[in-house]
């Protein structure tokens, strides 16, 4: 008997629906009921013509349960597809936040140079505040955004991710 | 234009003119029943229900068999599957009637029992307002059904309802709904025949790859000590799959255990058997799976109740497991050999690379296996003294054996359904099945109040068969309303209560981990059950003392009607033998001497 690998590993499971009513609540549901972690989660359509959408969730488990995890999704009638692809191999995955930043003076100085430095957008900017709109890794979110948190950070607005694999390969 | 079409004639729509006629949405889905091969259905009106009740009345294409609670009838649909192995179908109305069949589906869920639940809807105009019997049906049972589905168009119904028996009954089956709101099965809808194109996202695999079988095999030729461990999924794969199991059995010589779902799958009786492994299972079933180093698992999955302490379950045997659903494979105990496939085509593929591949296993080594095993077996687990005194008190063991040796005497073909407790683990472990599709009890869920719902939808299935609840005094008396719909439809169900007065089962974990504190686990203010059956307008009867229990029963399987009896067994019986929870398999007790010796992990206690 293969013995069972403890440590927690991150994944992001892609998962290629179809696009009907409830098919969210079918994946979210299965998750919660079975007590997997979701760190997050986006959807949208992909497919406009094939009525498909795409799940993205970052989750983390054992090894065994993110095979689970990806057994138990499959299992779902709607779903074409599911892919860990941390797993597949190398993947792109990013996200985008819009994070507002109230403040003036020297902090907000600091804030405009630090939102360059990270080529962030300012998407709206009044006299006491910006809203920078930043896309990439969900670290280089996170690093943005404990940046800016001494330098009057107010609200915060994350997509999750979305994630694809490398080169010509699908899922 | 006459808009009412005749609804005798409810053949599939091959007709030229067939498109011309304007049907309901109650009407197509009847037409879809028919398509389907469905002959009988359970259910219980309700408004929501309304047109669909009334295009039943105006056909005789569909019989409906008229429950008393909703709950029975998704039971009672389970029982004709299990006993069939067709689809069971259900129609309830909306609110209510909807969630009270919710414990029927978790039911065929957890034991993958097809079933096809249609629930009546509010119109679609309605839904999310409040209003009078409204509920989220398709939310409140998305985690409670293989699939489910809500008819918001017309233009969907009949491709929806076909589709319902297809996810139903194939890969693993198990129970899918129909949310049916009521202006769509009072509205004209468009009928479709069954579509033969694949299903664009659900594809399950039953066929294996035979790869794996051929690893499989190769390391059943090297076992020395090899057990076949087989459940539900072969019971569930057809008849054919039990009878190919058979051949394998006897061609390899292998032992062969069995789950509580896979009992009759292989002949219970047979020399090769070894009993019912796990909680309650046999010493020599569990003991094999302890000592085995190659265990074959078909069709099963690795229940806690099979498996107790999961690092001490089966340590050093190289595990190979066959499931239809790749879910259920690494995910309670790792396997060296994966199979994905359905149960009958693994089996039908193992016979043919067993006498393909080079060599057999070792002889000497398969006869000292057996060897050990009778030893075991030599231990007679399952002994109960019985006091042949006329006057002494009945033991459960023994009112269930004579039942088997009586009800064989009859020659008839026999259906046993059962509750759930100690008389299940009873009835598992003293009756004995030789033929798959006889055996029906709630496994998965463990739903006290499924013996007599279930045992109606059986005899419905087989009115010539004997069927027989054996129950408990306090689970039969969770369904007992069904009384009513065995009276109605005059079947002659044995209701066989093992009557100790007490929820058993609980008593008995009390007895074990909580210092015998019988906390509401005793069953005050019982009906008096002959009067309760003559009520029904079914023949009551009792044995209180070991003189009567033949008579009874014999009187009981003579009686043309439905019976009820009360049998007056033991009330301090415990069953044995059994594995504490969190024990490992060579930790089991074998009776109440040893009961003291029992030390139940804190760990032990949480898996009760």
């Amino acid at each position: 008997m293969t013995m069972q690998d403890e440590t927690i590993v991150s994944a992001v499971i892609s998962i290629l629906v179809e696009n009907e009513s409830g098919v969210l609540a079918r994946v979210i549901g299965l998750f919660a009921g079975r007590g997997y972690n979701i760190e997050s989660l986006t959807v949208a359509p992909v497919e406009q013509s094939r009525h498909q959408s795409r799940i993205n969730i970052v989750t983390s488990g054992t090894p065994q349960v993110i095979e689970q995890i990806k057994a138990q999704v499959g299992r779902l009638v709607p779903v074409y597809r599911v892919a860990d692809l941390t797993q597949v191999g190398p993947h792109v995955a990013r996200e985008m936040a819009l994070v507002k930043v109230v403040s003036s003076g020297e902090p907000r100085t600091e804030a405009l140079r630090i939102a360059e430095a990270f080529r962030a957008r300012a998407v709206d900017t009044t006299a006491t505040s910006f809203v920078f709109e930043l896309t990439g890794a969900t670290e280089k979110l996170d690093s943005f955004i404990d940046l800016m948190r001494p330098l009057g950070l107010a609200e915060v607005s994350r997509t999750g991710v979305a994630a694809i694999i490398r080169g010509p390969r699908t899922i | 234009m006459n808009a009412t079409p005749n609804l005798n004639d409810l053949k599939p729509n091959t007709h030229a003119h067939g498109a011309d006629v304007v049907l309901s949405g109650a009407e197509v889905l009847l037409r879809v029943l028919v398509d389907q091969g469905v002959d009988v259905i359970f259910g219980y009106p309700g408004g929501a229900v309304l047109p669909i009740y009334d295009a039943l009345f105006r056909q005789n294409a569909v019989r409906h068999i008229l429950v008393r609670h909703e709950q029975a009838a998704v039971h009672a649909a389970e029982a004709y599957a299990r006993s069939t192995g067709k689809v069971g179908v259900v129609l309830v109305t909306s609110g209510p009637g909807a969630t009270n069949a919710v414990t029927g589906l978790v039911d065929a869920l957890m034991d993958s029992i097809p079933v096809v639940c249609f629930t009546g809807q509010v119109g679609v105009p309605l839904i999310g307002t409040d209003a009078f019997q409204e509920a989220d049906t398709t939310g409140i049972t998305r985690q409670a059904t293989k699939h489910n589905y809500l008819v918001k168009n017309p233009a969907d119904l009949a491709r929806v309802a076909h589709e319902a028996f297809h996810i139903a009954r194939s890969g693993r089956p198990g129970p899918v709904v129909v949310d049916l709101p009521k202006n769509i099965s009072v509205g004209p809808a468009p009928y479709a025949p069954a579509s033969r194109a694949p299903h664009p996202s659900y594809r399950p695999q039953s066929e294996p790859e035979r790869e794996a079988v051929v690893r499989a095999v190769a390391a059943m030729k090297r076992a020395r000590r090899p057990l076949f461990y087989t459940g539900g999924g072969v019971i569930n794969a057809g008849p054919q799959a039990s009878e190919a199991l058979g051949r394998l059995v006897r061609r390899t010589g292998f032992p062969c255990t069995s789950t509580l779902m896979g009992l009759g799958c292989y002949p219970t009786t047979d020399r090769q058997f070894l009993g019912m492994l796990g909680m309650h299972g046999t010493y020599e079933a569990n003991l094999a799976t302890h000592g085995c180093d190659v265990l074959v698992a078909l069709g099963a999955r690795f229940d806690d109740r099979v498996t107790g302490r999961l690092d001490a379950f089966s340590p050093g045997s190289f595990k190979i497991h066959a499931d239809i659903e790749p879910s259920q494979i690494n995910k309670i105990v790792q396997v060296d050999v994966p199979i994905v496939g359905d149960a009958g085509r693994v089996i039908e593929m193992m016979l043919e690379e067993w006498d393909r591949q080079d060599g057999a296993s070792d002889p000497a080594a398969l006869a000292q296996w057996w060897q050990q095993i009778e030893a075991w077996r030599g231990i007679r687990s399952l002994h109960f003294d019985q006091d042949m005194t006329p006057s002494a008190i009945i033991r459960p063991q023994h009112a269930v054996r004579r039942l088997y040796e009586l009800a064989m005497e009859t020659g008839r073909d026999t259906f046993v359904s059962t509750e759930v407790g100690q008389h299940q683990m009873w009835a598992a472990q003293h009756f004995q099945f030789d033929r798959p599709n006889r055996w029906l009890t709630s496994g998965g869920l463990g739903t006290m109040g499924y013996g007599l719902p279930a045992a109606v939808g059986a005899q419905i299935a087989h009115p010539d068969a004997l069927v027989i609840d054996i129950a408990g005094e306090a689970s039969t008396l969770m369904n007992i309303q069904e009384l009513g719909t065995i009276a109605q439809y005059r079947l002659p169900v044995k209701i066989f209560i093992l009557n100790n007065q007490y929820m058993g089962m609980v008593r008995q974990w009390q007895e074990l981990l909580h210092g015998s504190r019988y906390s509401e686990s005793y069953s005050a203010a019982l009906p008096d059950f002959i009067r309760l059956a003559e009520s029904f307008h079914a023949k009551g009867m009792r044995a209180t003392c070991v003189g009567e229990l033949d008579d009874v029963i014999r009187a009981m399987l003579a009686e043309p009607g439905a019976v009820v009896a009360d049998i007056c067994v033991a009330q301090d019986e415990n069953c044995y033998p059994m594995i504490p929870s969190g024990a490992a398999h060579n930790q089991m007790l074998l009776g109440p001497e040893q009961e003291g010796e029992v030390k139940v992990s804190a760990e032990g206690r949480m898996l009760v």
